[in-house]
């Protein structure tokens, strides 16, 4: 009998010093039985009983029906239906907690940042990063200084790309606070495969990924301005035209708010209208899905037809929000994504939970004529390019090319950073040889509604088709996965355990700055030696991810350094549909 | 609801009820040229062209398979099944988010299906799958639309554009006096011939045919049926309490054809066929901008210019 897995080891990776990380498989060259890791057991089970023409056929049966939903994107004049593959990627629930956890606490550092960037600029002044990086940041806009939505959130929406290095620790790849796209793909993607492979998911208890549009509406009503009672949102739409008009549609549709286009939109002493066939109404919220340069002709690019005049104003009276805030790109710079370990520790006191990949900053000292040694085995981007633009991996690049390179870094430190070629981890992935190994990274999508920062259990994997490829890049044929956040115990046990959330608690009351193990063993059992029902009520919370960072640490050998690329981003300009 | 959907709703249904128009017209009279061994094909295609709205080049005889592509086939003719169907499903796309699902993906897998070239055996099938399709379409929205405004508009371009098709098929009927399509023919095309024997209990005759298709009051695709429904979808869309006339100039316009039609003996419309069916497509062209400029108000892109010293 054909094995589904037949030949999937002998992928030749003569350049690759070292291995990625597979997903599935334990050991890449024997994909059989009993290396595969435990969170893909049953799905390999499943898998292993179809023959190679069946999940083809599947997969078939998959494209068909994106092309009949008109889930598709623009292929050379042609319209092709989003890629799928029929393989989902599986996270286990205790793993993704930490994954959850780090993003939700990048979220919140995001949020204090940005209002401080946009507010006081304490951390200017407290020396944590310097003024001329904000200031020399091409999507930080004056314009925005001031304009503060009624509960204070900044960033509705989050995607926070991430990647597994070569030893499977996740890493932090690059922040999309601006307008990150993906997330309808998440909900079709999963739609479709419980329609198409519905005997993958029998064996597992997949978190579901439908909440997704009513967490986003809540939170646009909850940033709503203060006073209005019963909120209007509407979605604001670039058109039809625009690659994610897909999205805006889906979310529009099951939010079941308007889709407007700046057309459609209109400002009168200082608050914002739609045109309806029952005259203008009211908007309170606006979820803006174009760029903060189009927004108000007024304040940005003059020749925008895409938004509205006089939006900002609205803003900043106060009678809109606009989510995510205008400005926001400022966050998104690599530079400043370098400082945002630092951030973290400044803002909420706690180390961060998901590590960054290793950057050089080209205007340390030294670090440019370093990089510029060493250009041909590192990973070079430009600090405002999306999706990959400008990309430079220095391994696959001409000696040409790479001085070339060399000139433009020299040119402008401050445009570039660089990073070590890190191998993605690979997932099985259907393609034209049968199954093989491909590189994937994870963006998750966060929803702050300014109590909590909710976390999608899953997110859009993205896949990078040709073999090696380390760009995940629509152009050249980006696929995507199925994303199943899976666990067979109850949610979260460890966090709401009443004995640790005691003794969690209890133990803010020492001045622990940092907690090893053996350090936290010992406090434990002093924390026992105490009397038990002594309860110190109002703790701050921040311990308790910090202590369970702390343990996960200890579990896991930190992963020497090492890491980096990089996938298109979704956003502006590539995305794949 | 936005005037931009509204917009959108309203030419969905015109698209979707000229390709079912088209394609029963062109079936009617395909077939026609091929069984009627003495007409002159030329002349009666371009008059089939014209009467649809679109014209032939001169110096090039034109044939059965000229006529199949500029009226069904080719994707760039304003009057062709393909352009509605691919022009029903680009407003339904700019309406996604209030389309729903099941509407969105029949129009959309009916344009994708949609063929480039249709075998000379396969004609009358490629019209029964477009009637079918509008059917479908129809089908969707009838059995599954809140009777809302999304609903009205919907249905206010479907009575216009039915109105505006039936006149021209009674118009094909004086294409040219011996070769028109019989009564019978016509009848059928519209799927009203049973009907109509089974209300004059007989074999057709002019003058009963053509009032039956213009003046019936209960049969969905006479001409009055279709204005009546038109002008009741506008009064819902803005219900009237004033004791005087009119206002809307849409319904003014649709009430003045109606009554014309419904007030003149059926002899004196049959005498001047084309001329009554000008007229009528004339009214609802008018009404359809009318309906623009009060419901779709032109949204014009202004454009700013930054400050210049």
């Amino acid at each position: 009998m054909a094995d589904l897995f037949e030949g999937y080891g002998a992928t030749s990776r003569t350049r690759r010093r070292i291995e990625p990380w597979d997903e599935m498989f334990g050991d890449i060259s024997s994909p059989h039985g009993s290396r595969v890791r435990a969170p893909y057991r049953e799905i390999h089970t499943a898998l292993a009983q179809m023959t190679q023409d069946e999940l083809r056929g599947r997969t078939e049966a998959l494209a068909s029906s994106y092309l009949a939903q008109g889930v598709t994107f623009d292929f050379a004049g042609e319209e092709r239906p989003f890629p799928l593959d029929a393989v989902p990627r599986v996270i286990p629930q205790a793993e993704w907690a930490e994954v959850e956890s780090g993003v939700q606490q990048r979220v919140l550092a995001l949020e204090k940042f940005l209002s401080d960037v946009y507010g006081e600029q304490r951390a200017v002044a407290d020396g944590v990063i310097p003024a001329r990086l904000i200031s020399s940041s091409s999507h930080f806009h004056r314009q925005a200084a001031g304009v503060v939505s009624a509960n204070g959130v900044r960033i509705q929406v989050s995607g926070i790309d991430l990647i597994r290095d070569e030893h499977g620790a996740w890493r932090v790849l690059e922040d999309n606070v601006r307008v990150p796209s993906g997330v309808s793909y998440v909900i079709s993607n999963r739609r479709v495969m419980a329609q198409t492979l519905p005997e993958l998911f029998t064996a597992l208890r997949v978190r579901p990924v439908g909440d997704y549009p009513q967490k986003l509406l809540n939170a646009l009503r909850a940033a709503a301005p203060a006073g209005v009672e019963d909120p209007v949102a509407v979605v604001l739409t670039p058109g039809v035209y625009n690659s994610a008009y897909f999205e805006h549609a889906l979310l529009a549709r099951l939010m079941g708010v308007e889709l407007v286009e700046g057309r459609d939109l209109f400002c009168s002493g200082g608050r914002v209208y739609m045109r309806t066939t029952a005259g203008p109404s009211r908007v309170d919220v606006i979820y803006k899905r174009v760029d903060d340069e189009f927004i108000d002709p007024l304040q940005f690019r003059a020749d925008s037809m895409l938004g509205s005049p006089g939006l900002m104003l609205a803003a900043r009276l106060g009678n809109v929000t606009i989510a995510n805030a205008v400005g926001n790109g400022v966050a998104d710079d690599k530079l400043v994504y370098t400082y945002l370990p630092d951030l973290i520790r400044y803002y909420l006191s706690e180390e961060p939970i998901l590590p960054n990949v290793d950057t050089w900053r080209l205007e340390d000292p030294g670090a440019l004529e370093e990089v510029l040694d060493r250009l041909d085995e590192l990973v070079v981007k430009p600090v405002d390019g999306s999706g990959g633009k400008g990309l430079v991996v220095g391994p696959d690049a001409t000696r040409a090319e790479l001085d070339t390179l060399a000139a433009q870094l020299r040119k402008d430190p401050r445009g570039w950073i660089a990073q070590p070629v890190v191998q993605l981890s690979t997932i099985p992935t259907l393609v034209d040889d049968g199954m093989r190994p491909r590189h994937a990274d994870l963006r998750p999508f966060a929803v702050n509604d300014g109590n909590e920062v909710w976390v999608l259990p899953g997110g859009l994997t993205r896949v990078a088709m040709p073999e090696g490829q380390l760009v995940v890049n629509s152009s050249q044929g980006g696929g995507s996965k199925d994303t199943w956040v899976v666990g067979h115990e109850p949610l979260r046990t460890a966090y709401h355990d009443v004995g640790n959330l005691v003794e969690d608690q209890a133990t803010v009351t020492e001045a622990i700055t940092i907690i090893r193990p053996e350090d936290l063993e010992r406090e434990r059992e002093r924390v026992r030696n105490r009397t038990r029902d002594q309860v110190v009520p109002d703790a701050p919370q921040q311990i308790q991810p910090q202590q369970q960072q702390q343990q996960d640490e200890g579990e896991q050998p930190i992963p020497p350094a090492g890491a980096a690329r990089i996938t298109a981003r979704l956003d502006e300009g590539s995305e794949p549909c | 609801m936005l005037s931009r959907i509204a917009e959108s709703l309203f030419w969905i249904g015109r698209y979707i009820e000229r390709s079912d128009g088209t394609a029963r017209i062109l079936d009617v009279h395909l077939q026609l040229l091929l069984e009627d061994p003495w007409i002159e094909e030329d002349t009666a295609c371009r008059l089939l062209l014209s009467v649809m709205g679109t014209e032939a080049p001169d110096d090039t005889e034109v044939t059965r398979t000229d006529v199949l592509e500029f009226l069904a086939l080719d994707r760039d003719q304003p009057a062709s099944i393909a352009f509605s169907l691919n022009a029903a499903r680009e407003n339904a796309r700019r309406a996604r988010e209030v389309v729903s699902t099941e509407l969105w993906e029949a129009l959309n897998t009916t344009r994708a299906r949609m063929p480039h070239r249709v075998a000379s055996d396969k004609v009358h099938e490629f019209f029964t799958w477009a009637r079918e399709r509008s059917a479908l379409a129809i089908g969707i929205m009838e059995s599954s639309a809140s009777r809302d405004e999304t609903w009205r508009f919907f249905n206010l371009g479907r009575a216009l554009e039915r109105a505006d098709m039936t006149a021209r098929l009674l118009a094909t009927r004086s294409l040219s006096e011996a070769s028109g399509p019989s009564w019978t023919t016509i009848l059928r095309s519209v799927g009203a011939y049973e009907a109509y024997l089974r209300t004059y209990r007989g074999m057709p005759s002019a003058l009963h045919a053509a009032e039956f298709l213009l003046l019936d009051r209960l049969f969905p695709r006479s001409i009055i049926y279709s204005l009546s429904r038109a002008e009741e979808y506008m009064r819902e869309l803005e219900p009237r309490s004033d004791r005087v006339g009119v206002g809307d100039s849409a319904q003014r316009l649709l009430g003045q054809i109606r009554s014309e039609l419904e007030y003149r003996s059926i002899a004196d419309i049959i005498e001047d066929l084309p001329q009554h069916m000008d007229d009528v497509q004339a009214a609802t062209s008018a009404a359809s901008e009318a309906i623009r400029s009060r419901y779709f108000p032109a949204n014009d892109v202004s454009q700013w210019v930054g400050e210049r010293t």
